[in-house]
């Protein structure tokens, strides 16, 4: 019991510090916040041309709402980018991996092996610290794009219980993203560099996540291996049940594989941590 | 608190823990793999497939036993091994082969029961939040280390009274001066009342002013504390301020273990004396009763054996006008340096080391250092 209420306190005070620490640069944060909506801005005017351009295809309904991209009109489309918006301000984690790497690299990691307190725990309460204080400041301009931009989402409001499983998935999104970034950091021990692999991930990510485009557009064998990796829970997923595509049954599999993947992928991190330290333990210092 | 359990494969220390070392090293060695690479761009290729490996021996069966309350100084070249030691005492690596107990703990279990008990300081490593005052990490310290409330602030507030940090609590790590943020270090190290503190180079970089009041603090921490500190260090300043122990680690193995005036008396055996003569005539036969080091007239130097120091003085005295003299230990630099290269050549030519050019190599490795 008291070990539990030190270890609270201590997760509380980890997180305090991250939270004032966070708040110390204000204007790289607010830089932050914006700039995650212009490469958002460029997808959807992309989107509208493409449409745009298909509608002006002789023998085309010249009415761009009514083309449809694998049951995608313009609307659907702009509200998907949207959403993918959302769901990667939970799942995306700057600075994770190389962070890691760097203080594997300069040896800061020695604080973690010295003081009695866990490496990993304080960097997920950290990030919790610093993806609040980021939601605090961002809900502002996103509650703005979200307002202007209402007009597409031809669904309207997502049901009670979609918001429940919308919620759901970007909390799953935010732990499944940093458990594979955190991994990422953790080759560190053996391969020292690891900004080439960082950079193939972002490329994956990118590709894999439905950060691009909407997975369904995927052809047929493609979707399939898309579909049996983890990528898809750090943007699609969260968006596709925003919009009502995953629903009742499929909404359940969904979160439960989503999880499960959080699940591994943070044993994955513990076991890597382990092994890691061994090998520091060998060789480095 | 925490019970002390002795090591069973030794159950007559349980008969009296009292006498108990604190720190036990026994037979450690630590060897690492380093992977050679051959110069040029075919080698590089060629070291993607096929690498070659050099062992290098850290640390080579070395036997150390550290007593509660002890001021042990490690000194030795780069590279000799301190840093090693300090680091598989505190848990980060661990030893290749031998054993080491620590309070009664393996460091590299990394028990959080031993990491509640010791702190380790690194001169050039940062433990506090870079961009936040170091308030805020202290407060942090406190509860990973589970410092009861009252004990955290009473041991704050003695350590910056001490410190003289007072004024600087409420500014960012980022803004202090190097000196500032090593007392800031020291005082985070301490919040805990760590038993045993290790600190490595803490003086690194340090001007001189910084040092002596880190000097002076430590020295007056151990003092009332009376807890067991080991230290690394460059600076003979440091060691001779503050350390009754010293341990000279070169190559991986314990040279010498002792005080700092056995140290002086077994391997300075000259004394330096410095003249000023009111007459330089005959300066040129000076040299019959040592070694000139330095002849700047009037002003002399030289080097004479420590057991002729007398005899020679007195005939120097009947036979020149002298203005002034003094009579010095050569610098406790010399000395080590000295120490460093008896103790390669010993390795390099085997057991006899050379003796018969003392006085030269010492002049050597003198002038290497300065």
């Amino acid at each position: 019991m008291t070990v539990w209420r030190s270890r609270v306190r201590l997760w509380w005070a980890i997180f305090r510090v991250s939270v004032e620490e966070r708040l110390v640069y204000r204007g790289d944060f607010a830089f932050g916040t914006l700039m995650r909506f212009l490469p958002m801005l460029t997808q959807i005017f992309l989107w509208w041309a493409i449409f745009d351009a298909m509608a002006a295809r002789p023998g085309e309904t010249s009415d761009v709402n009514a083309i449809r991209i694998k049951g995608y009109n313009l609307h659907d489309m702009i509200a998907y980018m949207l959403l993918v918006m959302l769901a990667r301000a939970f799942s995306s984690m700057p600075g994770l991996t190389s962070g890691i790497a760097g203080s594997i690299q300069k040896g800061e990691i020695k604080k973690f092996l010295i003081q009695p307190v866990d490496m990993l725990g304080s960097l997920l309460i950290q990030r919790i610290a610093h993806k609040l204080v980021y939601y605090l400041i961002a809900i502002g301009p996103f509650a703005l794009v979200f307002f202007l931009c209402r007009s597409f989402f031809d669904a309207g409001f997502p049901a009670p219980d979609q918001l429940f499983g919308l919620v759901l998935a970007l909390v799953g999104s935010f732990l499944l993203g940093f458990a594979m970034e955190a991994c990422l950091g953790l080759v560190a021990f053996w391969l020292l560099e690891v900004t080439s692999l960082a950079f193939i991930f972002m490329l994956l990510t990118f590709f894999l996540s439905g950060h691009m485009f909407p997975l369904d557009l995927m052809p047929a064998p493609l979707d399939r291996l898309i579909g049996m990796l983890p990528f898809q829970y750090l943007a699609y997923f969260p968006s596709a049940v925003a919009l009502g595509k995953v629903t009742g049954e499929d909404l359940v599999w969904g979160l439960v594989i989503q999880y499960l993947w959080v699940i591994g992928c943070w044993v994955l991190c513990r076991w890597l941590w382990v092994r890691g330290l061994v090998r520091y333990g060998g060789y480095g210092g | 608190m925490v019970t002390r359990i002795a090591p069973p494969e030794k159950p007559w220390r349980l008969a009296s823990p009292k006498t108990m070392p604190l720190i036990e090293i026994d037979q450690l060695s630590k060897h690492y793999q380093v992977y050679q690479k051959q110069e040029g761009l075919w080698a590089s290729v060629r070291g993607l497939f096929h690498r070659q490996y050099r062992q290098i021996t850290a640390l080579d069966a070395i036997s150390l036993q550290v007593e509660r309350g002890e001021f042990v100084a490690f000194l030795g070249p780069n590279g000799a091994g301190k840093t090693t030691t300090l680091k598989i005492l505190s848990g980060v690596i661990h030893p290749t082969s031998g054993t080491c107990r620590v309070m009664g703990h393996v460091p590299w279990q990394r028990a959080n029961a031993y990491r509640r008990r010791f702190a380790l300081v690194m001169g050039q490593k940062n433990q506090l939040w870079w961009d936040l005052p170091a308030q805020e990490s202290f407060r942090l310290h406190q509860h990973i280390y589970q410092i009861p409330a009252e004990q955290f602030q009473a041991t704050r507030d003695e350590l910056v009274d001490l410190l003289g940090l007072a004024k600087l609590m409420r500014q960012p790590v980022r803004e202090l001066s190097l000196g500032e943020r090593m007392k800031m270090e020291l005082t985070a190290a301490l919040l805990h009342r760590p038993e045993i503190l290790f600190l490595d180079e803490p003086t690194i970089g340090l001007d001189v002013v910084a040092q002596h009041n880190i000097q002076q603090f430590l020295k007056h921490y151990q003092e009332v504390r009376s807890i067991t500190i080991l230290l690394t260090s460059h600076y003979m300043k440091d060691i001779e301020a503050l350390c009754q122990r010293v341990v000279i680690i070169n190559e991986g193995r314990i040279q010498f273990d002792g005080s700092l005036a056995e140290i002086v008396g077994k391997f300075d055996q000259e004394r330096i004396v410095s003249l000023r003569l009111a007459d330089t005539t005959g300066i040129a036969d000076l040299q019959q009763f040592g070694r000139v080091t330095r002849s700047q007239p009037p002003q002399v130097q030289l080097r004479i054996p420590r057991s002729q120091v007398t005899s020679a003085l007195t005939e120097i005295l009947n036979r020149y006008q002298v203005d002034d003299v003094s009579v010095s230990d050569p610098p406790l630099e010399e000395v080590f340096a000295h120490l460093f290269t008896q103790g390669r050549e010993a390795t390099d030519q085997g057991a006899s080391a050379p003796k018969e050019d003392m006085a030269g190599s010492r002049r050597l490795t003198g002038e290497a250092r300065h």
